[in-house]
């Protein structure tokens, strides 16, 4: 099986200090990963690297395209990258208020991706939006409204929603329920585990939040320093983890 | 007149922005930046659309200004009196007579000749400004082509008021390659885009010209299933009974009287020379105003 994403040492320094560095993995088609670490390890600046929103230093990071198979993001020209950020990607950022337009109705933000592949049917646009507003449990009575109407769970889903609607292959999260109560937390979490098996999608999570790669990720990552210091299946990590510094965070998480 | 520069911008200066009206002019629809001027006028009087026509006016040059159709405002006579004193060029309220047309938010009724240039004053040049704050972000959404939305805003319209709402500054795109905002003329002058003439644009605070060259594809964008729709208020001028013409509403008193007028004086005063009269209007005498 070929897989989707290739990541070849990849290193982003900032000056003299690590951002992180030695990363290397693959992601298969389907695959849901975590990267788990501290405030500061690194984790969304790899992130970042990946999504194309900062180049890395060294390394490569090779996607899988529909037309010409495995190539390298960051060696390919901007509108292409950009292309694929609009189209066989997609990014979930933590603050809904970074990934939304708010002075677009939620509609409109759900319509922007499609316009953007040229959509240009209205009566098409406006009833995908619709499907996906219901998807991700929004009423189609709100399709109307702006995102600064919505309650921050409500805004978190239309994200996510605005993301999906072009059906991308790859979604990179950073911190997607981060700020939410955890009862949102939790509906929010059991509609993305609905998504990511319905739709196969590979989604790349970075969290502080132990409980959601426990739920979501078949993999986990945890990173240090801008050090990867530990890899494995979730399960196998959170229950019998290895390096000391997981040891700490895994004991690290209260117990109700 | 001789303790101005002809049309008193300086030589240097001049050739600057025909630098840029020409390479405005090789890229249709693309922003040029320019390095623009303080003019004798604030900003949003037309400061852009002054220094392109002082850039392109010779000696032998009949000017022409219209300010929302109208000859006879306080804009359209300022600028006027500002190149007869500085340039000391013939100037004229007819249409056909121009060689240099300044404009405020209208093409004028009649078609114009490839001897003819239309300058506009143009307020924000960038259309997808109200959207994405960035200009970084807007340049490079434009080197790239990524339009997708322009088309956001035209279905925000359609949410919104079940019809595309935009009815001025309607957003085109050029030559199948830029979209531009052609100033804030109505959606009603879009069509006419596609003309004889050239048409400069210039955008003083922003620093920015861009160009259309005589007889260039302009679309103006919508959607599959809510075409692009040219739209004038539904009457006959009540001056001069024309059908075809782009109409200013008037509210006569306060018991709902009103009164629709051409909004291009030069076509109405033309039409009502020819004898034309419409419902409220009275015939055309030389001595009427």
């Amino acid at each position: 099986m070929r897989p989707l994403l290739q990541v070849e040492n990849i290193a982003k320094f900032y000056g003299a200090r690590i951002g992180c560095t030695d990363v290397s993995f693959d992601l298969y088609p389907g695959e849901v990963m975590g990267i788990v670490g501290e405030s500061g390890s690194g984790k969304s600046t790899l992130l970042n690297c990946l999504a194309g929103h900062l180049t890395p230093d060294h390394g490569a990071v090779r996607f899988d395209t529909r037309a010409e198979g495995l190539r390298d993001t960051i060696t390919m020209s901007e509108p292409e990258r950009r292309m694929l950020g609009r189209t066989d990607w997609a990014f979930v950022h933590q603050h809904a208020r970074d990934g939304l337009r708010m002075n677009v109705s939620a509609g409109g933000n759900v319509g922007e991706r499609l316009m953007a592949v040229n959509a240009r049917h209205y009566g098409d646009i406006r009833a995908e939006a619709i499907d996906w507003l219901g998807r991700v449990e929004i009423t189609e009575d709100r399709i109307d409204d702006r995102p600064t109407a919505f309650s921050g769970g409500m805004q978190q889903r239309l994200q996510i929603a605005r993301n999906l609607v072009t059906g991308p292959r790859l979604v990179f999260m950073d911190e997607p329920t981060g700020g939410l109560d955890v009862s949102v937390q939790a509906r929010l979490l059991d509609l993305l585990r609905g998504l990511v098996r319905e739709m196969n999608l590979s989604a790349i999570i970075v969290t502080h939040d132990l409980a959601v790669v426990r739920l979501l990720a078949d993999r986990l990552m945890v990173m240090k320093d801008g050090h990867v210091i530990e890899t494995g299946l979730t399960d196998q990590v959170l229950d019998d983890p290895q390096h000391a510094y997981t040891q700490l965070l895994v004991s690290s998480v209260l117990q109700v | 007149m001789s303790d101005y520069n002809f049309a008193y911008l300086d030589e240097q200066t001049k050739r600057m922005i025909r630098r840029a009206i020409l390479k405005g002019l090789a890229i249709p629809g693309y922003q040029v930046p320019f390095a623009s001027r303080e003019m004798p006028m604030p900003y949003g009087w037309g400061t852009g659309g002054v220094q392109v026509s002082a850039a392109v006016l010779t000696p032998d040059d009949t000017f022409k200004v219209i300010d929302q159709g109208a000859d006879d405002t306080t804009n359209a006579v300022s600028i006027r009196r500002f190149f007869q004193k500085t340039a000391g060029v013939a100037v004229t309220e007819a249409t056909a007579e121009a060689s240099v047309i300044q404009t405020r938010h209208r093409i004028p009724e009649q078609d114009l000749r490839a001897d003819q240039i239309l300058v506009y004053q143009v307020p924000i040049p960038e259309p997808l400004r109200f959207l994405e704050p960035s200009e970084v972000e807007t340049r490079k959404m434009h080197a790239l082509e990524e339009y997708g939305l322009m088309h956001v805003k035209l279905y925000e319209d359609i949410s919104q008021h079940g019809d595309i709402a935009t009815a001025y500054a309607y957003p085109v795109k050029v030559e199948g390659r830029y979209v531009m905002d052609p100033s804030p003329i109505p959606k009603f002058d879009n069509p006419k885009l596609e003309m004889a003439g050239i048409q400069l644009f210039g955008a003083g605070r922003e620093q920015r010209i861009y160009a259309i060259p005589p007889y260039t594809q302009v679309v103006s964008l919508d959607f599959d299933d809510y075409p692009f729709q040219p739209t004038k208020a539904d009457h006959a001028c009540d001056l001069c009974g024309a059908e075809e013409s782009y109409l200013d509403e008037l509210i006569m008193d306060d018991a709902g009287g009103r009164m629709f007028m051409c909004s291009d004086t030069d076509y109405c005063a033309t039409r009502r020379k020819q004898g034309h009269v419409g419902a409220q209007g009275v015939p055309y005498k030389e001595d009427a105003a």
